[in-house]
């Protein structure tokens, strides 16, 4: 115990300052104004893998560790949909996938907003055309944003979803 | 037309009540007729403790009986035999000498043998009379014993004859009487290890039938082992009462402990009667000790909460066994692995096992609380006892009781949970059907005196004070606290269950308004199960009994024992293909497999050696009657 | 009388107020103790109210148990709040003692596991299970260091108990203390869920306790259910700042002195959130068959607790 509160206090707090991230593109309209009235400053996020290679869920897995830290904006993941606000949805959504897919965001309460992360989730990206495929996320659940990359470096996923939220944009 | 005599039993419990009550209050009185009975006479006394254990058998039989009205005239219904089980079970705690009560005793263990017996051709039922009948005799030769005994020793078979002889005796007839009376007591209640016959007769009776078994009967076994601690044999050495302390604790742990890894709903409500049975003995036995320290008062306390959670349990049992009779009637079966989704189809049933449940926990603010929260009261001022082995006693004692609470609570999370909730898990649990009018009622009645007696202690506890007072022979306390509050020793605890459910009702209406007022959204949307995106989502994605039940296993996996079997069904063609898998894993018995089973082998040996003396030979037996006779000429 | 009225409501507002607070300052200095700047302290009340604008997702296999539970379970712990010794020595409800205190847990702990099995999911059914046996594998180890406190206190009362210790502070100062001190640690990690019992942060089902009960539960059932979470959290910690170092409790209900005795419990607390956050960031989560060995360590605490008070009589 000891050593390892001596390590804490050795390595301090590493967290990087929030990314100014790409452009991201939205469809609709400014989401963070919005979001920022619904949800105040508390986005409970629940990833679904539709079908994705795991790319960009080991660049997500990297927001909660110390470096991208997302629960300092308020953002946390959950386990249960029924907790959740937001669903992050990555890889094209596979036929097995599209209805457990459709049954989350069912499952989710509102006011709910789905983010695409990844060029799969948006279009379906190296897999388009595939017979194992049924389009991108926008053709299951109603996407209200999009974090394109292939995979989206934690950073980009970051400054989108803080876009998301609308925060720095008062 | 066949729920006549149960109509008349109402009638009789409710007039055996008014009489208890009015006992209870001070009225005493006697009643000798010299020819109904042998040896003595028919002798009836009332006195405080009679008055509340007829007035206990009274409300239980009113009720049991206004829910029988509701199954009477089906098939293994038993009219006779119930009244006449209902009338000895009145008989037993007014009887006043030996043969009063031990021949009301035999009327009711064969009345309720009967009772049990009521499916003739079943084999399981038959097996489970036979276990009961035996038990009962074997208590009811103990008990012989020790009266005949104590008939040998003053002269008389009047209790009251013995209670005033009693510190004439000797030590050693005096433990000798009281280990066979306990005995034949505790058998009788269902004490650890005398228990067995009590998890297979009263699932075997029909529901109200082991309503008064689990709530009255074994009572009666505690009424008697009072009367034997406390009066018939003067005082008690302290052996007697750490020895009961300890059996009650022991009782109390192994009854719930059997009572979680059972699935047969109304087996589980009999191995919990074991349970609180060990908690009232826990009571009763804290009492002797405190009485043989001198310490009149909490003697009186840990005595008013052994009784008070008799009454209490047996308004808690009957209801959760009626409750169960209820879901047995509309299922078809007794397994709970079957049931599931029945609080849709039979709220008022599942509303009355809620409260029943809810009161057996312990939770507040109904009667289960009310007196287990005397008996620890009770336990935790053992300090005022100077020997620190008797101090360690206690606090195994008061470990056992909070473990016991513990597994209780969790016991019938259990019980009620995979009953009533969620989804059916067979056919017969989708097309259950509610209750009759009469059983609605019945269940009622018991619901309402758990009610009033979880919220009105100060009320119930002075009459209690009273009826254990007489048999300590100490002055009850003045007061036990105002009309709200219970006050106990002169600051060390106190109770107020009004304004706990007053707190409770504030708790739920604050939030609910407050909510409201915030403007919170009540929007609701009513939407599947989370079954993590699953296609297909059934009953049997649900949580078992038996599932439920593993973590406890695992723990108190050296007390269970338990065997794994598992059955592979695999394909011709391979072995790695698994068509079918069948898994249990039951709970092996300590008692029957290191107690019952040995003492069994050795009296069958023991007659087996026996027999070779029945030879068939005239020449023999003649000898053996010419040796005998020498014998009592020379011992003459 | 209205003073008293008015301290009680003051008291369930504190506690309600506080529950939130002690969680999100646990989760910042956990987050601070590995390196990362965490979420802020008074994010769980934007949690809260976010999640009473939501709306309620409820499962069709459900019955009425799975929408009382939460007000239940609010219910006890706003019972619990008002008997529970906070800003006064004696609080002014005093109607009850800790066994009562113990069978109110008990109470919110059956609605929660029956909720939990109401939805008819394998998840609620396991956190069930669990949590009741978590739950009654504990209750030895309390009653015990109640009977520890009571033998020393002479009451089972919790007025009593603080005012007896507040009154006179050598009694509190002695081994057998902090042996009960040390089980009811260990009681409170297993009721409350926190490490190395059960880790509230956790997404993997077959891991979580408590978590497992609540996974059906959203908008304001499941605001209900956390506040509840977290002022049983905030109750357990009072409780053992409390009883076992009442130095700085007021004994009247002077308002000045109740505002010091707020700012001294407040520290006191923080000492104690600090030193929680320190154990949970340097221990594993035990294997859950390993928790009945735990809790078996903190009975024997206990147990040795009042067998010192009986041998040095």
């Amino acid at each position: 115990m000891i050593r390892q509160l001596r390590l804490a206090r050795r390595t301090g707090i590493v967290t990087e300052p929030a990314p100014a991230g790409p452009e991201l593109e939205r469809l609709g309209q400014q989401l963070g104004a919005e979001v920022r009235r619904r949800f105040g400053r508390s986005l409970h996020i629940r990833q679904v893998d539709a079908g994705s290679c795991n790319g960009c869920e080991l660049e997500i897995a990297g927001l909660t560790g110390p470096h991208y830290d997302l629960e300092r904006f308020g953002l946390h993941f959950v386990a249960s949909p029924r907790h959740a606000d937001c669903l992050l949805v990555t890889g094209p959504v596979t036929r097995n996938m599209a209805e457990a897919l459709r049954r989350t965001w069912a499952a989710t309460p509102d006011p709910k907003i789905v983010v695409a992360a990844g060029d799969c989730a948006h279009d379906c990206g190296i897999f388009a055309g595939s017979y194992a495929v049924v389009g991108g996320v926008a053709a299951v659940v109603p996407v209200d944003a999009v974090i394109p990359g292939c995979p989206p470096s934690p950073a980009a996923l970051l400054a989108g979803l803080l876009a998301v939220i609308g925060h720095g944009a008062r | 037309m066949a729920s006549l005599p149960y109509a008349a039993g109402v009638v009789a419990g409710l007039g055996g009540a008014w009489i208890g009550i009015a006992g209870m209050l001070g009225s005493t009185w006697t009643v000798r007729i010299e020819s109904l009975v042998p040896l003595g006479g028919l002798e009836l006394g009332m006195d405080p403790l009679a008055g509340l254990f007829l007035a206990l058998v009274g409300v239980c039989t009113a009720g049991t009986s206004l829910y029988a009205v509701g199954t009477a005239g089906e098939p293994g219904d038993d009219p006779a035999a119930y009244l006449a089980f209902v009338g000895a079970l009145g008989l037993v705690p007014l009887a006043a000498n030996a043969m009063t009560f031990l021949v009301a005793w035999e009327i009711m263990s064969l009345a309720s043998w009967m009772l049990v017996l009521n499916r003739r051709d079943d084999r399981t039922t038959q097996s489970a009379a036979w276990v009961y009948a035996v038990m009962t005799h074997v208590g009811l030769a103990c008990l012989l014993a020790g009266m005949l005994l104590l008939w040998a020793h003053t002269g008389s078979l009047r209790f009251a004859d013995w209670a005033a002889a009693a510190p004439a005796l000797a030590p050693s007839v005096r433990g000798a009487a009281w280990l066979l009376l306990a005995l034949g007591f505790a058998g009788k209640a269902g004490v650890i290890p005398l228990h067995v016959w009590l998890p297979l007769a009263h699932p075997a009776a029909p529901s109200h039938v082991s309503a008064l078994m689990s709530g009255v009967m074994i009572k009666l076994g505690v009424y008697g082992l009072v009367r034997v601690s406390f009066e018939w044999l003067g005082p008690t050495p302290l052996a007697w009462g750490v020895v009961i302390l300890l059996a009650g604790a022991v009782s109390a742990v192994v009854g719930i402990l059997y009572a979680l890894v059972d699935h047969d709903l109304k087996r589980l409500l009999a191995f919990c009667s074991i349970e609180n049975i060990g908690i009232v003995l826990i009571g009763v036995g804290a009492a002797m000790v405190f009485r043989h320290a001198g310490l009149e008062a909490l003697a009186l306390l840990a005595l008013v909460a052994a009784l008070y959670h008799a009454v209490n349990h047996a308004m808690f049992k009957a209801l959760l066994f009626l409750g169960a009779g209820a879901v047995v009637h509309g299922v078809g079966t007794r397994s709970m692995e079957a049931m599931g989704g029945l609080s849709a189809r039979m709220p008022w049933t599942a509303g009355a096992f809620l409260l029943g449940s809810l009161a057996i926990a312990g939770l507040p603010p109904l009667n289960g609380f009310v007196s287990e929260w005397m008996t620890f009261q009770a336990l935790l001022q053992n300090v005022r006892l100077a020997d620190p082995a008797l101090n360690l006693v206690f606090v195994v004692a008061l470990a056992a009781l909070a473990l016991t609470a513990g597994l209780g609570a969790a016991c019938f999370v259990k019980a009620f949970g995979i009953t009533f909730l969620a989804l059916p898990r067979s056919e017969a649990a989708g097309r259950a059907h509610e209750a009759t009018l009469a059983m609605r009622l019945g269940m009622l009645a018991f619901a309402l005196a758990c009610v009033l007696l979880g919220l009105g202690p100060t009320v119930v506890v002075p009459a209690l004070g009273r009826a254990a007072g007489a048999v300590l022979g100490a002055a009850a306390p003045g007061a036990w606290g105002d009309l709200a509050t219970l006050r106990l020793t002169d600051g060390f605890a106190q109770l107020s269950p009004l304004a706990i459910a007053a707190a409770l009702v504030v708790g739920v209406v604050t939030p609910l308004v407050a909510l409201a007022l915030a403007g919170v959204s009540r929007r609701r949307r009513r939407y599947e199960t989370w079954g993590c995106g699953r296609m297909l989502q059934t009953a049997r994605m649900e949580y078992t009994a038996t599932a439920f039940a593993d973590p406890f296993k695992r723990v108190f996996r050296f007390f269970y024992r338990p065997v794994r079997d598992l059955q592979l069904d695999v394909h011709p063609e391979s072995r790695f293909f698994v068509r079918r898998m069948a898994y249990a894993n039951p709970a092996r018995s300590i008692f029957e497999e290191w107690l019952y089973r040995p003492a069994l082998a050795g009296l069958r040996g023991a007659v087996a050696q026996a027999q070779r003396l029945q030879s068939g030979s005239a020449s023999a037996y003649l000898t053996y009657i010419f040796l005998t006779l020498l014998l009592l000429l020379v011992l003459r | 009388m209205t003073a008293e009225i008015v301290l009680a409501v003051l008291q369930v507002l504190v506690v309600a107020a506080g529950g939130p607070l002690l969680v999100g300052a646990l989760r910042t200095l956990k987050a601070r103790l590995v390196g990362r700047r965490g979420p802020r302290v008074l994010q769980p009340y934007a949690d809260l109210a976010k999640l009473l604008r939501k709306e309620a997702v409820v499962s069709t296999t459900t019955s009425w148990i799975f929408r009382a539970t939460p007000y239940v379970l609010f219910s006890t712990m706003v019972v619990a709040a008002l008997i529970v010794p906070l800003l006064v020595a004696r609080p002014v409800l005093d109607f009850a003692g800790l066994v009562l205190l113990v069978y109110l847990f008990v109470l919110g702990t059956f609605f929660l596991a029956l909720a939990g099995l109401d939805a008819g999911s394998a998840f609620g059914g396991m956190g069930s299970s669990r949590e009741v046996a978590v739950a009654a594998l504990a209750e030895p180890t309390i009653m015990v260091a109640v009977l520890a406190l009571a033998l020393r206190a002479g009451t089972t009362n919790l007025g009593g108990i603080v005012e007896r210790f507040a009154l006179d502070p050598l009694l509190a100062a002695n081994p057998g203390h902090l042996l009960a001190f040390s089980a009811l640690v260990i009681v409170m990690l297993a009721e409350t869920g926190r490490l190395p019992v059960d880790n509230p942060a956790t997404h993997l089902e077959l891991t979580m306790i408590h978590e497992a009960m609540v996974l059906e539960y959203s908008g304001h059932y499941l605001a209900l259910v956390e506040w509840a979470a977290s002022m049983k959290l905030f109750l357990f910690m009072t409780l053992l700042v409390n009883l076992f170092l009442p130095w700085g409790m007021p004994v009247t209900a002077a308002p000045l002195a109740v505002l010091v005795g707020l700012l001294v419990f407040a520290a006191k607390l923080a000492v104690l959130t600090a030193a929680l956050a320190v154990l949970e960031t340097s221990v594993a989560k035990l294997r859950l068959f390993r928790v009945p060995e735990l809790l078996a360590g903190s009975f024997a605490l206990a147990l040795l607790s009042v067998l010192s008070v009986f041998l040095l009589r």
